[in-house]
């Protein structure tokens, strides 16, 4: 994997097949930026949540890639867009176990966890957007997994 | 050739229909020998001749029809399934929608040239108009066959998708009263179900007591993953069954305790064989290490 990833790809989330699309593709964009094994099992992990959110609370939408570079660093950054009913309570969504659409209720509280950075955009009728960045860990030493 | 109506549109699809009709025989003769018709039909040359006066007589109705440029025009249903066999076989064989289109586009020119042969006696715009309303006919046959090709290419698509949901569960009987599942892949909720349904049965077939989850083989273990686990060890309990989950990495094991996933009421182990050894311990089987049996040494 010496190309770097396209500066911006958008993938679309229309089904549960486009879901393990993202996650591949998000997986192909980490492991070419250098994030260790543990770090990609997280963003990967975090991006199915969050893509998985996309299409059963938002009705469908897409997510879009970018790679960044500051200075030395380079990061992934994952934005979230949907179209649908938006999030009333965003407190209350954030909350562990809080669940409206019969699941753990760890996705979007988990996710943040997941992640470095997370930020949450939601108008009630308008839509959501979630956008989550990691940066490569350990610029010396490749092989350090985990921040 | 008289230049009775080759004014209108309508005038020169009749015509090109005519025409269709008249060298049916020649045209299907050309085809057959195109790498399309001949490596599809493969019994017999007379085979693939009838297959191409298949093909003209269909061009040729669609023509009479004036409908030219329109896909769906009913002459074409005769042939769609054959159009859709050749397409699909040539996909076999290795060969990309455009190389397709453009053996469907190589049809033509044989075809062009007959037609120019047979109105060289009209006026050139004659001629011409005849021309190109064969071109646009010819165009229509391609995306009927790209049409058909898709489709068909979706259909194998799902067949697939089917398939895969029964081979990638297989439930294996490790031991008397110990059965496992690896599993493989994205574990989504028609597959999970798979796996909970073929679990549950194989407790009862093989009257088990402890029953392995193996997950090494799932990249991705997100809330819904741990759900579906969750789930059917909760299913399996209720059998009688105790469930192990295996195959947990350290990437995956640190990943679902920063997800805060409480899997705290689920036995899990490292490996496969940490599994086993635990299922044998809990039902008081030792396995000990004999002798060597066989290669006796001199």
């Amino acid at each position: 994997m010496h190309a770097p990833p396209a500066p911006t790809a958008r993938l679309p989330i229309a089904s549960d097949a486009d879901l393990a699309w993202v996650r591949q593709q998000v997986r192909q964009a980490a492991a070419g930026l250098g994030f260790g094994l543990v770090q990609q099992t997280k963003l990967v992990t975090a991006a199915s949540e969050l893509a998985r959110n996309t299409l059963v609370h938002g009705g469908g939408g897409h997510v879009e890639m970018t790679t960044l570079e500051e200075g030395a660093a380079r990061g992934l950054r994952l934005s979230f867009v949907d179209n649908g009913p938006g999030i009333r309570d965003v407190d209350l969504a954030m909350t562990d176990g809080y669940t409206t659409g019969g699941g753990l209720g760890m996705g979007l509280s988990g996710a943040k966890r997941l992640v470095q950075e997370f930020t949450l955009d939601s108008r009630p009728g308008e839509g959501t957007t979630v956008t989550v960045t990691d940066w490569a860990a350990g610029l010396p030493s490749p092989r350090t997994g985990a921040p | 050739m008289q230049v009775a109506e080759h004014d209108t549109a309508d005038g020169v699809a009749k015509e090109l229909g005519g025409f269709l009709e008249r060298r049916r025989e020649q045209i299907a003769q050309r085809w057959a020998d195109a790498p399309l018709f001949r490596t599809v039909f493969t019994v017999s040359r007379d085979e693939a001749v009838e297959a191409c006066k298949a093909v003209v007589d269909a061009l040729a109705d669609v023509a009479r029809s004036g409908r030219l440029e329109d896909v769906q025009a009913p002459g074409f249903a005769a042939v769609r399934d054959q159009l859709g066999r050749m397409a699909a076989s040539r996909t076999q064989a290795g060969f990309s929608s455009s190389q397709i289109a453009g053996e469907v586009a190589g049809l033509r020119e044989p075809t062009l040239t007959l037609l120019r042969a047979e109105f060289e006696d009209s006026s050139s715009e004659h001629l011409e108009a005849c021309l190109l309303a064969l071109t646009v006919l010819m165009g229509t046959l391609r995306l009927v066959v790209m049409e058909t090709s898709v489709s068909a290419g979706e259909e194998l698509i799902a067949r697939q998708q089917l398939q895969l949901l029964e081979v990638a569960t297989p439930v294996i009987k490790l031991w008397e009263g110990i059965v496992a599942v690896p599993l493989i892949g994205t574990l989504d909720s028609a597959r999970s179900q798979v796996v909970m349904e073929s679990l549950l049965e194989a407790i009862v077939d093989q009257r088990a007591r402890y029953a392995i989850l193996d997950i090494t083989g799932v990249p991705t273990v997100d809330s819904l993953v741990a759900q579906h686990l969750m789930k059917t060890v909760a299913a399996a309990r209720l059998m009688g069954a105790e469930c192990i989950v295996s195959g947990i990495r350290p990437a995956i094991a640190q990943t679902i305790v920063h997800l805060g996933i409480d899997l705290g009421t689920i036995i899990t182990r490292a490996g496969l064989a940490d599994a086993l050894a635990y299922a044998l311990t809990e039902q008081g089987i030792v396995v000990s290490q004999g002798p060597a049996q066989g290669g006796s040494p001199r």
